[in-house]
């Protein structure tokens, strides 16, 4: 009994030693990082007024939190986190449907399917934005003498098209991961006791799958809420239609303001945080890497 | 499965292979640049059509003892400052001489990021330079840059249908709803976009109104009468009739654009490029397309304009200072200013090039040109302008939509704050 558990130990220890070199990684590239914008963001520190550095305390996130544009960008970014979220589910629910049920030329719908994922989202938003740009945009055109990329409605549309384009993809694949794990049998059982298709989607697969639905969400939330290279292509935030990222890169690297740069950063961390922590605590989606067999 | 892995390990093992062979030849390729042993002068410099004529020719007269390679920065403003900005921020060695707009050198010397003028360099610089442009490199009474080239707006208008250019911005407005009640095109086209062209007519509108939008010393946000009444001439250009739908859309090129298809406008107020370019598109239209000094509301102090253009400054962190001084005074020499104005289209600094009989063709508004930069409007000196132009901008547009006292009001609070660092910036 006792030499078991000895074993035990020594085998934890190795398991320690072999992880550490990763964590000492981890810890370089991200702990510091991390620390270091949490000090900045309690400074005055404006690289223009490099005389004028001075500790401030909470000051620069009393401005921040006070600040309408903040709250602004913080609206537009929930807005297109959770509109496009919502679209890419449902979309990538249907791709993931057509992609398990499909019979003839799977490989090949499957990796057509996935083009837009492997497109470089700078690329991309850079020919929506052309496609989109008055007189010379051939799906402005569609919509006559408009400039679509200047009025906020439909600045805000676009952007979120470009996003759900591009991201349905990436929500089918983990999609189609989950409705592997649906039993067959389950629904052949389900289907002789006389549940539509309908039904059976909602009662059984959805049931089954959602582990799997609750961790694609999490990671697409995540993904979007910190959205930035299709805004900074497609309207660089005019038009009030920036997001939180695109905000900070204002002040932090336009403005070089690295207090308040810091500050909104270390924001957009802990609202990062929150979401995850619900996903996790609440709807119970499984942390990456730990798939619930133990629950 | 086992050949599944046996699979994927040769595909790693090259991956690997092709890295490896990456981060070899990167040092390489990085150490091609130098391995001429001699001094090079690395100027950064946003697009402008010939500037590499001008390097090869400021090359040859170093006659050897330095190399100037050209690097071109991006073609939006914005990102060439943040290219340079990010460099000198982290000390880059590399940079020499750096092409500043005007409205950053302010913020690059407070920052300490480029070389001070002295001694018989400064002396080259300040002599036979035009004081506006001059003003433009100065910060806390000290010189941190050359002049390169300026520029200035002017109202450009067709005679056909305007006889005698109006004088001050309420006749323009009255003027062209004239020509459009006539069923004429009576447009005014104005750079009125959310961004620095918004920021260029309301500086020089407020400085044609006797007003100021900072103080002197840049540490106070004014916004007095002049700039309320330059923030109603906005508003009533925006609402009159003869505002272009796409007014609140409009940049430089657009406006050009707009002028030369010869059917909506009757005025543009624009840079003097537009000059060159109508000649290229609409030669007939050419014959007929005028130039005044650009319209005040206060008709006394028409002809007050912003000054833009390019200084010339040297990086801090230069390795080699001496010899980017020399490059940049080359750069900026008379004779190469006239090869620029003639070649590139951007209007001289130094006062005895206008007088040049070779730039009368290319140049025949010169002397408004002269005239408006003898009487500039300085756009706001701050190191935190980048700051302030954002937030007019914003809070500019659309044009239409300012209530004077209001839009001053917020001006005043908004500038205030990012003056003192304090501000967010949308």
């Amino acid at each position: 009994m006792k030499a078991v558990s000895e074993g035990k130990k020594a085998e934890r220890r190795l398991g320690l030693w072999l992880c550490a070199p990763a964590a000492l990684v981890m810890i370089a590239v991200t702990a510091y990082p991390i620390i270091y914008s949490v000090w900045l963001s309690l400074q005055r520190y404006d690289l223009r007024f490099p005389a004028e550095r001075e500790f401030v305390g909470l000051a620069n996130y009393v401005t921040v939190l006070s600040n309408s544009y903040w709250w602004t960008a913080f609206g537009v970014t929930t807005f297109i986190t959770v509109v496009s979220v919502v679209i890419e589910l449902v979309l990538g629910m249907a791709l993931a449907l057509v992609m398990h049920r499909t019979l003839v030329a799977r490989g090949l719908i499957r990796t057509v399917a996935l083009i837009p994922y492997g497109i470089v989202t700078v690329v991309a938003a850079f020919s929506w934005r052309y496609a989109w740009e008055d007189t010379t945009g051939y799906l402005a055109q569609l919509f006559g003498d408009s400039a679509p990329l200047t009025q906020r409605a439909s600045a805000l549309a676009i952007i979120i098209l470009a996003e759900v384009w591009k991201t349905v993809p990436f929500m089918a694949l983990l999609l189609m991961a989950g409705l592997a794990l649906v039993p067959e049998d389950l629904l052949k059982a389900a289907s002789m006791d006389g549940a539509t298709p309908w039904q059976r989607f909602t009662k059984v697969m959805l049931p089954v799958m959602k582990p799997a639905i609750l961790v694609a969400l999490l990671f697409r939330t995540l993904d979007a809420f910190r959205i930035f290279d299709n805004i900074f292509v497609l309207t660089s935030g005019a038009q009030q239609t920036g997001s939180v990222s695109m905000q900070t890169y204002n002040n932090l690297i336009r403005g070089l303001n690295l207090g308040v740069g810091s500050t909104m950063s270390v924001l957009i961390f802990l609202a990062v945080a929150v979401i995850a922590f619900l996903f996790v605590k609440v709807f119970g989606a499984a942390a990456p890497g730990n798939d619930g067999g133990k629950r | 499965m086992g050949r599944a892995h046996r699979g994927s390990g040769r595909r790693g093992r090259r991956l690997r292979a092709a890295l490896c062979a990456a981060l070899i030849a990167s040092p390489l390729l990085a150490a091609c640049g130098s391995e001429t042993g001699g001094i090079t002068v690395n100027v950064y410099y946003s697009t402008e059509e010939n500037f590499d004529q001008v390097i090869a020719k400021c090359d040859a007269a170093a006659g050897g003892r330095y190399k100037i390679a050209l690097n071109v920065l991006p073609r939006g403003a914005d990102d060439q400052r943040e290219q340079m900005v990010r460099r000198l921020a982290a000390g880059d060695t590399d940079m020499d001489v750096l092409g500043l707009d005007v409205t950053w050198v302010s913020e690059f010397a407070e920052a300490g990021w480029i070389a001070e003028w002295t001694g018989q360099d400064k002396a080259d610089v300040e002599d036979g330079t035009l004081e506006g442009p001059l003003a433009t490199a100065e910060w806390e009474d000290k010189l941190y840059a050359a002049p390169k080239n300026t520029n200035v707006q002017l109202l450009w208008y067709r005679s056909d249908l305007v006889p005698t250019p109006p004088t001050s911005w309420g006749e323009m407005i009255q003027q062209a709803q004239q020509l459009k009640s006539q069923g004429k095109p009576g447009n005014i086209l104005m750079t009125g976009a959310q961004y620095e062209g918004l920021v260029v007519q309301f500086s020089q509108l407020t400085a044609g109104a006797g007003g100021k939008i900072l103080s002197d010393d840049g540490t106070k946000a004014v916004v007095d009468d002049g700039a309320v009444k330059a923030l109603a001439a906005l508003r009533d250009l925006a609402r009159s009739s003869s505002a272009s739908p796409s007014l609140s859309n409009a940049k430089e090129d657009n406006i050009r654009q707009e002028f030369e298809a010869g059917k909506t406008a009757a005025f543009e107020l624009n840079w003097p490029f537009v000059y060159a370019s109508m000649g290229k598109s609409n030669p007939d239209l050419a014959k007929v397309f005028k130039w005044a000094p650009y319209p005040a509301i206060d008709a006394s102090k028409t002809g007050t304009a912003t000054l833009g253009g390019f200084n010339l400054a040297v990086s801090s962190y230069s390795q080699h200072k001496p010899e980017a001084f020399e490059a940049a005074k080359c750069l900026r020499s008379a004779e190469n200013q006239k090869f620029s104005a003639i070649n590139s289209g951007v209007p001289p600094t130094i006062e005895s090039v206008y007088a040049d009989p070779e730039m009368a063709e290319p140049y025949p508004m010169r002397d408004t040109i002269l005239d408006e930069l003898k009487n500039p409007a300085v756009r706001p000196i701050t190191p935190a302008y980048q700051n302030v132009s954002t937030l007019i901008s914003t809070i500019l547009s659309p044009p239409s939509d300012i209530d004077p006292v209001k839009t001053a009001e917020r001006l005043r609070t908004e500038l205030q704050d990012a003056l003192d660092s304090k501000g967010v910036l949308p």
